[in-house]
């Protein structure tokens, strides 16, 4: 909360950047203690690493001062108080925490639970609820980072070619910084693929693996300079890598569809069921790896490779 | 967890208030991104909150453990974080158009520059018809 607030007072937006960065990962931190493990994996990736990189590549091509307010904030801050005194007198009525007889407990979460790891095999309910039984909504999910990444790339251009910005590095030549780095990358990437190949056991997936995955190659494009990574994975590949990752999700469909059987239904893709729904897990969350993976890196080329306009 | 029941929802209702009074108070862009990221992470707290079961486990199966928390809304919040980041870059990308455009990321500037612009654009039926007459 109080972090919430020096974002609010600040106007370094730098700086603000950077609360905010701090603030997404205590709420990692919180959803770790509510049980979300999954939730909170994606927030320290998602929230901590890849939307504050984003957001200070914006930052560098506008501007880091904020101005002056100079609207009077009490209307605003009557309307927020009154809104919220609302919700406060609105929650009197909820649910305890963690009381089990809340409304939300009772219609599918108990089916989820007990069937789920018998139905499609594998101990993590998370992505069986993700992958199997809530498919269709994850494909639209899918479809909507796609429409994201080319919304992206149509507002600010699309870069062709390893070449664009060869040499250019945002912050000098420091030596021990390369050195951790060239370290900690395999090790990055290595976790990105045991995460996602892991997601039907432990907690993980092909969301968090392609937001890791993204996040190792930022993290070399920051430290070695821009274009080296460009080098390593051109921006023209990863617009066809984001494509055949939803591709590959609704593939699996059609192919379930061929056999006879609804949409993403992955109980065909093999002769006994259960081996079918496991298979068809691990597809979906290919697609949906390599989907997320090139959008979020190719929204930080786009980001990044923009220069800025004097 | 001892402290009464409802503090949870008080603090997401604290945050999504915080995140509104950004986005309708401040006259920056970026700074308007970041309070749509603080209001959005407030409604993920608050879907977490309520799949919590006291005294049950993280929702992977494990032998001997009977109890565990709903994954149902863990699954709807982990897509909504990266479908968040996504659409986050899509403002952070035309914040940055913007700038490009007008020179400013201030709401403020930004509507005056328009206003100017209207001005202008008024002006020229006007002397084209002046024109026409000669």
């Amino acid at each position: 909360m109080l972090i919430a607030i020096a974002a609010i007072r600040l106007r370094d937006l730098f700086a603000v950047v950077m609360l905010f960065g701090i603030y997404s990962l205590l709420t990692a931190a919180l959803f770790m203690n509510l049980d979300a493990v999954d939730v909170a994996f994606t927030e320290a990736a998602v929230g901590a690493g890849v939307t504050t990189v984003l957001m200070l590549s914006a930052l560098h091509l506008t501007r880091r001062w904020e101005d002056e307010p100079r609207h009077n904030p009490l209307l605003p801050l009557l309307v927020v108080t009154i809104t919220g005194a609302v919700l406060i007198y609105a929650t009197l009525d909820a649910p305890l925490l963690g009381d089990a007889s809340a409304p939300v407990h009772q219609h599918v979460a108990p089916r989820y639970i007990e069937k789920g790891p018998q139905e499609v095999g594998m101990p993590n309910m998370v992505t069986a609820v993700l992958a199997s039984y809530r498919g269709y909504d994850t494909f639209g999910e899918t479809v909507v980072i796609f429409t994201a990444g080319l919304a992206v790339m149509l507002l600010l251009g699309i870069q062709e070619g390893p070449q664009a910005h060869r040499g250019r590095n945002a912050i000098g030549d420091q030596v021990v910084l390369k050195v951790v780095v060239k370290l900690l990358i395999p090790l990055i990437l290595m976790y990105g693929l045991y995460v996602h190949f892991h997601g039907d056991f432990g907690a993980g997936g092909g969301f968090q693996a392609g937001v890791i995955f993204a996040a190792g190659f930022v993290l070399y494009d920051l430290v070695f300079g821009e274009g080296q990574a460009r080098a390593v994975i051109p921006p023209n590949w990863l617009h066809r890598l984001a494509a055949l990752g939803v591709l590959i999700y609704g593939g699996v469909g059609v192919v379930s569809l061929l056999q006879g059987r609804p949409f993403l239904d992955y109980s065909v893709l093999a002769h006994d069921p259960v081996h079918g729904q496991h298979l068809g897990v691990l597809l979906v969350e290919l697609g949906v790896g390599i989907t997320v993976f090139s959008v979020v890196l190719s929204i930080f080329y786009a980001l990044s490779g923009r220069r800025r306009q004097s | 967890m001892e402290l009464p029941g409802l503090y949870n929802y008080w603090v997401v209702v604290f945050l999504m208030m915080a995140g509104f009074y950004v986005v309708i108070s401040q006259g920056n862009l970026v700074k308007k991104l970041v309070g749509l990221g603080l209001f959005q992470a407030s409604v993920f707290i608050l879907y977490i909150t309520v799949g919590k079961v006291s005294g049950g486990a993280a929702p992977i199966a494990v032998e001997g453990i009977t109890s565990y928390s709903n994954p149902l809304p863990h699954v709807l919040i982990l897509t909504a974080i990266v479908v968040g980041v996504a659409t986050t870059a899509v403002g952070l990308a035309l914040v940055v158009r913007i700038y490009e455009a007008y020179g400013s990321v201030e709401e403020d500037e930004i509507h005056a520059q328009d206003l100017v612009e209207d001005d202008i654009s008024e002006d020229p039926p006007f002397t084209e018809s002046e024109v026409g007459k000669q």
